[in-house]
C-alpha cells in the first residue's frame, strides 16, 4: 500500500512534499516523487493535496491489492473519491464534508 | 558534515504539533501573552494520529451521563490501573473541548432539537475527515505561536532536574537547533513499530497507529530520568485484517458482532473490555475456529454506502479494499485481527508520570496527550484536554529560568562512523524480531515468559549497541537513525515494565506465562526511571484521590 506519482501530471507544486507527515515525498528536477514507497501510511493526505489527480493511492500485493487506485477531486464542500479498478471500470463515491458520519 | 547552529528562545517550547500540542498552544495563545514555538517533525497540517481523520468523538459525556460514569468505564476495561484524578480531569473537559472544535469547523451531528446524536453511551457523530487541518489552521492564525515544522527533537536539555529546552535537528537543512525555553509541554504521542508490523513486507507501515509516532517523547523523557508508567499496559487494537482499519465504526456504528469461521458469535464468551475483544480473537484463532469476523452481512444498503463514506473519512483503505473486492459490507464480513503491540496513552495507561496538572516529575516540564500515561481511553477529546489543562498549569507556574548554556547533541557523528556493518532498516528489522518472539508479539499470540524477557533484553541492548555505529548521507535519513535509536529505548522501558508485573492483569495486553493469573499485590502502579542506561523499576500503590501533587 502507497503511493504513485504521474510525473506528467505533477506541476511542480509540492504541496504533497510539505503535507506528508511522513516526509517521504521528496523533489527530484521540480517534480514530486514518492521516495519510500514502503514507509507509506496510507493516510492520503498528498491524495487531497494535489489539485491536478497526480497522485494516486493503491494497496499492495501483500495486503490482498488487485490493482486499483483512489485519488480524490474536491468541489467545493464534495470530495468525490475516484476509484479506478484494474479492469478499467470507475466507480466515485462522493462525500460532502458538512456531513457527519452517520455511524 | 559541519551543521550550523541556531539557537532560539521562547517562554514555552512545545515538542510535537499533534492533537494535543496544537491545542495547548491555542490555550496558551487564549490565556496568556507568552510566547509559544511549536517544533514537529513533519507539518501540524496532518502530522500525528489524525491524518487521515477520525470517524467519531469517542469520549463524550452524552446526555445523562456524567464524567464519573467515564471514569468508571474507564477504570473497568483497564482491570483498576488508572489514574482517578486523571481521568476525571479529563473527562470533566471533554464536552467543553468538543464544543471549542465545533466552533472551529468541526461537523458534529445534531439532531433535529440541535443536540449531538450520541453512538452508544460515551461517543457522538462528527465528519472528522479535516480534524487536524482545522486545528492547525486555528493554529496559524494564534497571536504568539510560532511553528517550526521539519525540525526533529531528539533531547530535552536538563539540568538537576530541571528542563531548560530542548535540541534537535532541520531535516531539510544541515542545522543543528537549540531551543531555549522556560517551560516544555512533550506531545510526541506514542510508540508504534517496536514490534514485528502485521504486513511485515512492502506495506510495514499499513498499521492503525502512525508509523511515523516512534516513541520520541517517551525516550528523551527516559533519558532525562523522568518518571514513567505503566509502559506493561501494552495496547492491542482489534483491526480489519490487511488494512489495519479501526473496527469501531462496525461493532459500535452499525452493531456488527464478533463471529468465528463457524458464524457463532464468540466475543460474550471471553469478556468484552478491549483487551478481551482481542483475546477472545486470538483464542479463537488457537482453538482452529478462525478466521474471525465482524458480521456486517445482512446490513441493509443505506447502511453499505454510510460505512464506504465513513472509512474515507478515516482510513480510506478500507473503502479501497471493499470496493476492489467487488463486495460491499453487507455482502462479505470483514476479517479481523490484533494488531502488533503499540505504547500509547491516549488508549491505555503507559506515558509520563504526570500529577493532576499534567507536570512530570522533570520540573518545567509537561506532558499531554498520547505521551502522557495514567488516562487511558482519553482519545482525541482527552488529548485536547490534558493540552488545555498543560497550558493552563504552564500559565499557573510560569517563571523564568536561569541562563545556562548547553551543547548540541552530537549529531555529526553519524555522518562520520563509518564503520556500520548494517542500515536503520536492518537494525529496525532485527529490533522488531527480538520484539515479536521474546517480548509478546503477534507470532506467539502475545505470550511471553520471564526467560524470553530476560532474552529480550539482552539482544536490544546488543542492537542498542550496533546503532551507535549507524552512519547517514543527509538530514532526513539521521531523523530514522534517531527514531530507531528512540524506539530502541522504549522497548528496554517495556521489557524492564513487562518483568516488574509478576500476573497477567490485562489477557494480550500482557500476557505473562510465568504468571498467568491475576495477584492483589499488584493492584498497583509500576513505574520506571532510567539511571545510567538501566531501567529501575518500583510499585507505586493506586491513587485514588481528586487531585495528586509531585512530593519532590
Amino acid at each position: 500500500m502507497s503511493i504513485r506519482i504521474d510525473g506528467d501530471k505533477c506541476v511542480g507544486c509540492l504541496k504533497c512534499v510539505d503535507v506528508c507527515p511522513g516526509t517521504l515525498i521528496s523533489e527530484k528536477s521540480g517534480k514530486a516523487y514518492m521516495k519510500y514507497p514502503d514507509l507509506c501510511w496510507g493516510c492520503v493526505s498528498c491524495v487531497k493535496e494535489c489539485n491536478v489527480g497526480a497522485i494516486k493511492f493503491f494497496l499492495g500485493a501483500d495486503i490482498g491489492g488487485r490493482g486499483s487506485s483512489l485519488n480524490v477531486k474536491k468541489d467545493g464542500d464534495i470530495l468525490h473519491w475516484n476509484i479506478e479498478k484494474y479492469d478499467g471500470t470507475k466507480i466515485t463515491v462522493d462525500v460532502n464534508s458538512k456531513n457527519s458520519n452517520k455511524y | 558534515m559541519k551543521l550550523e547552529t541556531k539557537k532560539i528562545n521562547t517562554d514555552v517550547l512545545i515538542i510535537g504539533g499533534g492533537t494535543a500540542g496544537c491545542y495547548a498552544a491555542l490555550t496558551l495563545s487564549e490565556k496568556s501573552s507568552l510566547s509559544v514555538l511549536i517544533a514537529e517533525k513533519a507539518n501540524i497540517k496532518r502530522s500525528g494520529c489524525l491524518a487521515a481523520g477520525v470517524n467519531a468523538i469517542n469520549a463524550y459525556i452524552v446526555k445523562g451521563r456524567k464524567p464519573e460514569d467515564y471514569v468508571e468505564y474507564a477504570t473497568n476495561d483497564a482491570n483498576e490501573i488508572v489514574r482517578y484524578d486523571l481521568l476525571l480531569s479529563a473527562a470533566k473537559r471533554f464536552n467543553s473541548c468538543t464544543k471549542k472544535m465545533e466552533d472551529l469547523g468541526l461537523v458534529i451531528l445534531k439532531d433535529e432539537n440541535g443536540d449531538y446524536v450520541a453512538r452508544g453511551n460515551r461517543n457522538i457523530k462528527i465528519n472528522g475527515e479535516n480534524f487536524k487541518p482545522i486545528l492547525a489552521k486555528a493554529v496559524d492564525n494564534a497571536k504568539n505561536v510560532d511553528v517550526l515544522n521539519f525540525v526533529n527533537i531528539t533531547d530535552l536539555l536538563v539540568k538537576n532536574g530541571r528542563v531548560y529546552g530542548a535540541a534537535g535537528f532541520s531535516i531539510r537543512e544541515n542545522t543543528a537547533y537549540v531551543i531555549y525555553a522556560n517551560a516544555v509541554l512533550i506531545a510526541t504521542g506514542g510508540a508504534s513499530g517496536l514490534y514485528k508490523p502485521n504486513n511485515p513486507g512492502f506495506s510495514k507501515h499499513k498499521m492503525w497507529y502512525p508509523p511515523f509516532n516512534t516513541g520520541a517523547g517517551y525516550a528523551m523523557g527516559l533519558r532525562a530520568g523522568a518518571e514513567m508508567t505503566t509502559f506493561e499496559m501494552r495496547f492491542v487494537a482489534l483491526r480489519c485484517k490487511d488494512t489495519i482499519a479501526p473496527t469501531g465504526t462496525i461493532a459500535q456504528g452499525v452493531g456488527a458482532k464478533q463471529i468465528n469461521s463457524k458464524g457463532e458469535i464468540y466475543e460474550t464468551k471471553y469478556g468484552l473490555t478491549t483487551s478481551e475483544r482481542v483475546y477472545g480473537t486470538v483464542e479463537e484463532n488457537q482453538l482452529g475456529n478462525g478466521p474471525c469476523y465482524l458480521k456486517t452481512s445482512g446490513i441493509t444498503g443505506d447502511k453499505d454506502d454510510s460505512l464506504l463514506k465513513a472509512y474515507l473519512n478515516m482510513a480510506p483503505s478500507q473503502t479501497l479494499k471493499w470496493i476492489e473486492s467487488g463486495k460491499s459490507p453487507s455482502e462479505q464480513d470483514v476479517e479481523i485481527c490484533g494488531t502488533e503491540p503499540y505504547i500509547v496513552g491516549g488508549h491505555t495507561a503507559s506515558g509520563f508520570w504526570v500529577d493532576t496538572n499534567r507536570k512530570t516529575t522533570v520540573k518545567g516540564l509537561y506532558a499531554a496527550g498520547d505521551v502522557a500515561g495514567g488516562c487511558p481511553q482519553k482519545y482525541v477529546t482527552g488529548a485536547l484536554a490534558e493540552g488545555e489543562i498543560a497550558a493552563e498549569s504552564i500559565i499557573k507556574d510560569y517563571k523564568s529560568n536561569e541562563k545556562i548554556e548547553f551543547n548540541i547533541p552530537k549529531y555529526e557523528k553519524y555522518f562520520e562512523n563509518n564503520s556500520s556493518p548494517f542500515t536503520v532498516s536492518e537494525l529496525e528489522e532485527a529490533m522488531q524480531k527480538v520484539m515479536d518472539e521474546y517480548a509478546g508479539g503477534i507470532s506467539v499470540n502475545y505470550r511471553f515468559n520471564e526467560k524470553q524477557l530476560d532474552l529480550a533484553k539482552e539482544k536490544i541492548e546488543h542492537i542498542i549497541s550496533l546503532s551507535n555505529d549507524l552512519r547517514t548521507s543527509d538530514m532526513h535519513e539521521l531523523m530514522f537513525i534517531f527514531e530507531l535509536k528512540e524506539r530502541l529505548c522504549v522497548c528496554l522501558a517495556l521489557i524492564a515494565h513487562l518483568k516488574a508485573r509478576k500476573e497477567t492483569r490485562w489477557h494480550t495486553f500482557n500476557e505473562n506465562l510465568s504468571y498467568p493469573e491475576e495477584n492483589a499485590d499488584f493492584k498497583c502502579y509500576i513505574n520506571s526511571v532510567m539511571k545510567n542506561g538501566e531501567i529501575n523499576t518500583f510499585k507505586v500503590p493506586l491513587i485514588k484521590e481528586e487531585y495528586y501533587e509531585h512530593k519532590n
